[in-house]
């Protein structure tokens, strides 16, 4: 037993086992814990309350438009990649009750939703999804005006992250250096060998959790094998997408016969948009009382790819499947940037595995790109 | 790029989604189906605060009905009373159209850009209005009233579907006397109409301007912006002399929802007024 805590940048080794305290203490410090859980023949992200309750053994194996939970390796618990879920469905929920109104002796008073957020601790954060909430902090507390709801949620967030032991066909982080090695804006960050942890502390409170836990300082061999896992995941990544002339590729080629073909094969499902870590648009609606003396207004997640997104009186302005397909790929890969000074995709290949036609930005960009006006 | 002015204070709110309880003061019908409504924030504190420049607009609220984003129409000199000219077209302006004097609604703002006055002082300035279009437009009009000496030649290129749907029509003649050079027109005249008839653009026929010394302000169907600007265009004006106000689905008005997203312009936040340079490779583009 180590007699005090790890310091910040340390790398330790941990029984598999060690990780139930790191949750007890999280519980202690009053988050609520969301990891990775198998339901309905997916691993989804819920609450966990303990080691038992990770997908140990499982992964999954996904391919454009496919996606299957398989045996894996027995002894590991992050063995399985990014899921149907993300994060984002706990910074920036996909209901969220925004006010109140009520309306008494003829007038209207509007009340804030007060109730406070949970503490969530993410347990399971994968480098691409890292960055993924650092793009829409960016969206929520970077600009004129900062989103008071996510802002709660996010401040405090605790963070562990998973280096990734291997890489899906759909996984393209390398292009967009987010992945797959975990680099910063954790608590702690662990890279999984078949017998222990390799844990990187990357905060005091990483450091605090790991209270009572018998942490060891990472001997060379681990640490190196931990390096080793990570650079052999990096040599399994394939797909690609050339980043270097975004936006202007997409700017120049708005009516690149590409997004008529596309639009052929697109089903505006918004699948997309839901898997995506980053996408952020919403839409609000209000419930009320029959007597329309109570009403709950609601900001909910909206999809670019619905008619209704782009109704203004008299008309809409992306009436064609073709115009609502360029928006969300040219808003991901050209126009987020000069929004928000980086691209909205992350490339953890949601879209590629979650699009049930298997449409893959990575060759609709290559496919504009070839024959580029 | 033009930018956003609105107010520290309406950024510092710590619910930027959260409307202020405002009150209907007044009621004019402007038009078949159009109507102005004078509000007043209950707030004191926040009714004394409240400033807005030509071209910014509100996000007014009506529970149970949804919030929409309006221009404010009236003067920024009388802040304390905010006009809305609102055409009655989808389900929540309809609520609004039954609003009377003493009712209460939800108003946030102002929030967005601004028309340029700055850059027009000195210089000759055309505004170029269709149907409601007119309602963003008019605080300029009413800005320039004030200080009419501070501006070169004013022109007032206005028109609307029929006689009846010309908005502001009994102040036209105060704008005139003033010296602001209006004229009108309609694409389908009535027996008793003596102006002119025709689409908004072809009043460019009617005017002479100096490319060298003229700002031109538009606002109207994108249709007719498109021409407006391509007849502009054709007097040699420089494409940085063009603003136009655009419109899009709005949800928040504070850049959170993505819905008024104009190739990277957020117009909630650098529009609604913009530079016809700083958008011109999307601007009229099919389906955009």
């Amino acid at each position: 037993m180590a007699p005090s805590l790890p310091r910040v940048g340390a790398r330790l080794t941990l029984a598999k086992s060690s990780l139930e305290q790191v949750f007890a203490n999280l519980r202690a410090a009053g988050f609520t814990l969301i990891g990775p859980r198998l339901r309905d023949a997916a691993l989804v992200l819920e609450e966990v309350t303990g080691l038992n309750d990770l997908p140990r053994g499982w992964r999954d194996q996904q391919a454009p438009g496919q996606y299957r939970v398989v045996p894996g390796q027995d002894s590991f618990y992050f063995d399985h990649l990014v899921g149907p879920h993300s994060w984002k469905q706990f910074l920036h929920p996909a209901r969220l009750k925004l006010f109140g109104a009520a309306k008494n002796n003829g007038t209207w008073s509007f009340q804030s939703a007060t109730a406070p957020p949970p503490r969530y601790a993410f347990i399971g954060v994968r480098a691409c999804d890292l960055a993924a909430i650092a793009r829409q902090d960016r969206v929520f507390l970077a600009g004129e005006f900062r989103d008071p709801h996510y802002a709660a949620r996010r401040e405090s967030l605790f963070l562990l992250a998973v280096n990734c032991g291997r890489a899906a066909p759909t996984c393209f982080c390398r292009s967009l250096q987010t992945g797959p090695r975990v680099t910063g804006g954790f608590d702690l960050a662990l890279t999984e060998l078949a017998d222990v942890f390799v844990l990187e502390v990357g905060s005091e409170a990483g450091a605090e959790m790991l209270r009572e836990t018998a942490w060891q300082p990472a001997t060379a061999l681990h640490a190196s094998r931990a390096e080793e896992a990570v650079r052999q995941t990096e040599s399994q990544i394939e797909r690609e997408l050339r980043t270097d002339d975004l936006p202007k590729l997409l700017y120049d080629n708005l009516e690149h016969p590409r997004w008529d073909e596309v639009a052929r094969r697109c089903l505006a499902c918004g699948n997309c948009t839901l898997v995506c870590p980053t996408c952020f648009c919403t839409t609000v609606e209000d419930a009320s009382n029959l007597a329309g003396t109570r009403v709950e207004r609601t900001r909910l997640w909206d999809s670019c790819f619905t008619l209704d997104f782009s109704h203004v009186h008299g008309g809409n302005s992306r009436p064609t499947l073709r115009a609502r397909y360029r928006q969300w790929l040219t808003h991901k890969l050209a126009s987020w940037k000069d929004q928000f000074g980086a691209l909205g995709c992350v490339g953890c290949g949601r879209c590629i595995t979650w699009c049930p036609v298997g449409i893959e930005l990575t060759e609709e960009v290559k496919a504009i790109r070839e024959k580029a006006a | 790029m033009s930018v956003s002015f609105t107010p520290a204070a309406v950024r510092a709110r710590a619910d930027p989604m959260l409307p202020g309880l405002a009150v209907v003061r007044g009621v004019k019908p402007e038009a078949y189906g159009v109507s102005t409504f004078s509000l007043a924030l209950a707030d004191p504190a926040e009714a004394a605060a409240y400033r807005f420049l030509p071209g910014q607009f509100n996000m007014l609220y009506l529970p149970g009905f949804g919030e929409v984003a309006i221009s404010v129409s009236s003067d920024p000199f009388e802040p304390q009373l905010i006009g809305h000219t609102i055409r009655f077209a989808g389900s929540v302006t309809r609520g609004l159209a039954r609003l009377q004097p003493g009712d209460a609604l939800g108003l946030r703002g102002p929030y967005g850009s601004a028309w340029p006055l700055e850059q027009a002082r000195g210089r000759d300035l055309v505004i170029v209005a269709g149907g409601i279009g007119l309602a963003p437009l008019r605080p300029v009009v009413l800005s320039v009233l004030r200080e009419r000496a501070a501006y070169g030649r004013v022109l007032l290129l206005y028109g609307g579907r029929t006689p009846p749907d010309l908005l502001y029509t009994e102040e036209f003649e105060r704008w005139q006397a003033a010296g602001i050079e209006t004229h009108v027109t309609v694409d389908r005249a009535s027996e008793d109409w003596r102006g002119q008839v025709g689409v908004v653009p072809q009043l460019f026929y009617r005017i002479r301007l100096d490319p060298r010394r003229t700002v031109v302000f538009t606002c109207g169907p994108e249709i007719m912006m498109r021409f407006v600007i391509y007849e502009a265009l054709a007097r040699r004006l420089p494409k940085e002399g063009v603003y136009l106000s655009m419109e899009r689905n709005m949800k928040c008005a504070v850049g959170f929802c993505g819905h008024c997203q104009f190739g990277p312009t957020f117009l909630c936040r650098q529009g609604p007024v913009l530079n016809f340079a700083a958008i011109e490779p999307f601007f009229g583009r099919e389906d955009f």
